[in-house]
């Protein structure tokens, strides 16, 4: 057998990639496998995922592939197209860019679109409020649905508190 | 810190102590993280990255864990020193290849590193001996909240820390376990183990050689996700896959055991006696020696070497290490005649830590 990225000579080294439920077999010489770190067990592999994301990103909105392609980040000039070939984003202002093609790609990818570990000390208090006034609407939600409307008041009464308290120390604390 | 120096030290989570080092190499965790202000480091430009390598030191030098830690701008170091540094499993290719503005801190024991300007601005790292998920989680996190107190990371409350890949985007973590399954491999059941991996979100790279039974046998299990799970809760789940993993493992060796000892215990000592004995070999050709070795060690099998000198043999007969040792480039064909002799004597007898390093 060839090897598959020399073409030249004999392939040596064998492995088997998985990646999200998707099996495939590499076989390379021992030039080419030690040149991308394949002679090692432990390195990760150079077959990047930016490829496999490429693929993904072509399933979705093939009518509007040209209108999509062309929509341009406005803080790091990124044209859709160019994340479509390379799997990479320019910036942190893609994301809102282009928020409504990556949600499916993201969803696709992970299952969720919604983040839910930590976050950077600096966020941190503010994110914590967020998500407790967010579990106190859903706690609320069910209070309502089983007529406890005593304790629905007492929970509304808690939002209201974090709402204030979260537009206070924002408002004085930037930078 | 001068990295021939390094190059005799091993690093503290290949010393095979940690749980489970029979059967588990090493744990790593790595978190990616970005500036706000910056765009990410492929499109940014080379005044952008100095920027950030030098938001990223000056923080680094008022974190009590990282303020020892060593700068290796990738610039300075000779091609062989950086493929030291990813033999090593400190950087990855990709920080290596490129000429443009990188770098790595690096601790001495090189438990905790941060690669600067790789796909992200920084990719945290933490690498602990044997199957250590919880501590190693702790370490990175630890570092991660020291930093993201002086640096302003891109961050969304609803899909948490962006990254240039959006397989990253959310908590920016990778999880992995480096595992060696042998028994799994001989009596065939690891397609079905990888493909029941696969179905919990999880990701496997395994690699195989060719000709004789036992190979490498190394597997990488890792997270697949990074929303819609915390960080935590990714950790469990990945520490109960691969407990569940390492189980299979041993009933699988106690069923060898059972139907072939003796033909089990031969391969194990035909491979010792080559790795003590041979004068020319390869790098591939060490790791599926060391992986025979290492089963025979997980058997119980008296008079092999100790696990650390197996993770010793992995990591220190690659290419750029028999490089560095020898104190001059070498030829393939050099390497491997020089690769056996390092061989040897690592695993002669009676040989002190001085010996090792000349």
């Amino acid at each position: 057998m060839q090897c598959q990225l020399c073409g030249k000579r004999p392939a040596v080294v064998h492995f088997t990639e998985i990646v999200n439920n998707k099996k495939s077999d590499h076989h390379v010489c021992e030039k080419c496998a030690e040149e991308r770190g394949y002679h090692v067990p432990l390195l990760k592999s150079k077959f990047s995922v930016g490829d496999l994301l490429a693929g993904m990103v072509d399933q979705s909105g093939q009518g509007e592939e040209t209108k999509v392609g062309r929509v341009q980040c406005p803080r790091c000039n990124l044209v859709y197209s160019e994340f479509k070939e390379s799997g990479r984003l320019g910036c942190s202002e893609c994301y809102t860019t282009f928020r409504a093609q990556l949600r499916p790609l993201l969803r696709r990818i992970h299952g969720s679109t919604k983040h839910v570990g930590k976050a950077p000390a600096r966020d941190s208090e503010r994110v914590a409020l967020r998500r407790e006034v967010q579990r106190l609407h859903e706690d609320l939600q069910r209070a309502i649905e089983h007529e406890e409307f005593e304790n629905a008041a007492a929970i509304r009464d808690r939002i209201r508190a974090m709402e204030a308290q979260s537009a206070g120390p924002a408002a004085g604390g930037a930078a | 810190m001068k990295l021939t120096d390094q190059a005799r030290h091993l690093g503290r989570w290949l010393d095979g102590t940690g749980p489970a080092s029979d059967v588990v190499l090493s744990t790593r965790v790595r978190l990616a993280r970005n500036l706000k202000e910056v765009t990410f480091t492929h499109r940014a430009r080379e005044e952008q990255l100095a920027m950030v390598y030098s938001s990223v030191l000056s923080a680094v030098r008022k974190t009590p864990v990282l303020a020892t830690s060593s700068a290796l701008p990738m610039r300075d170091l000779s091609p062989i020193d950086r493929q030291f540094l990813v033999e090593r499993h400190l950087i990855s290719n990709d920080l290596a290849d490129n000429g443009r503005l990188r770098g790595l801190l690096l601790l001495p024991d090189e438990t905790v590193s941060v690669m600067v300007n790789e796909e992200d601005h920084l990719r945290l790292q933490a690498l602990a001996s044997g199957f250590q998920l919880r501590s190693a989680w702790e370490s990175v996190n630890a570092i991660d909240d020291e930093l993201g107190q002086d640096l302003d990371y891109a961050f969304s409350d609803e899909l948490g820390y962006l990254t240039a890949c959006p397989t990253n985007a959310g908590t920016g973590m990778r999880a992995s376990v480096l595992i060696h399954l042998p028994s799994l491999v001989l009596t065939r059941q690891i397609g079905r183990v990888l493909q029941g991996i696969t179905q919990v979100g999880l990701a496997v790279r395994g690699f195989y050689g060719e000709g004789s039974q036992i190979m490498g046998n190394f597997f990488q299990i890792s997270n697949q996700t990074t929303l819609g799970q915390s960080e935590r809760e990714t950790i469990e789940s990945l520490e109960r896959v691969t407990r569940q993993i390492i189980d299979y493992e041993q009933r699988a060796r106690e069923e060898l055991l059972k139907d072939a000892r003796v033909q089990i215990e031969d391969k194990v000592w035909r491979a010792y006696g080559t790795l003590r004995h041979s004068r020319v070999i390869s790098s591939q050709e060490v790791i599926n020696l060391v992986s025979a070795v290492r089963f025979g060690l997980s058997l119980q099998i008296e008079g092999l070497a100790d696990v650390k000198t197996l993770n010793e043999l992995l990591i220190r007969t690659q290419p750029a290490h028999m490089q560095l040792w020898a104190g001059r480039e070498l030829e393939q064909r050099e390497r491997n005649v020089l690769r056996a002799e390092y061989v040897r004597r690592l695993l002669g007898e009676d040989i002190s830590d001085a010996a090792r390093s000349n």
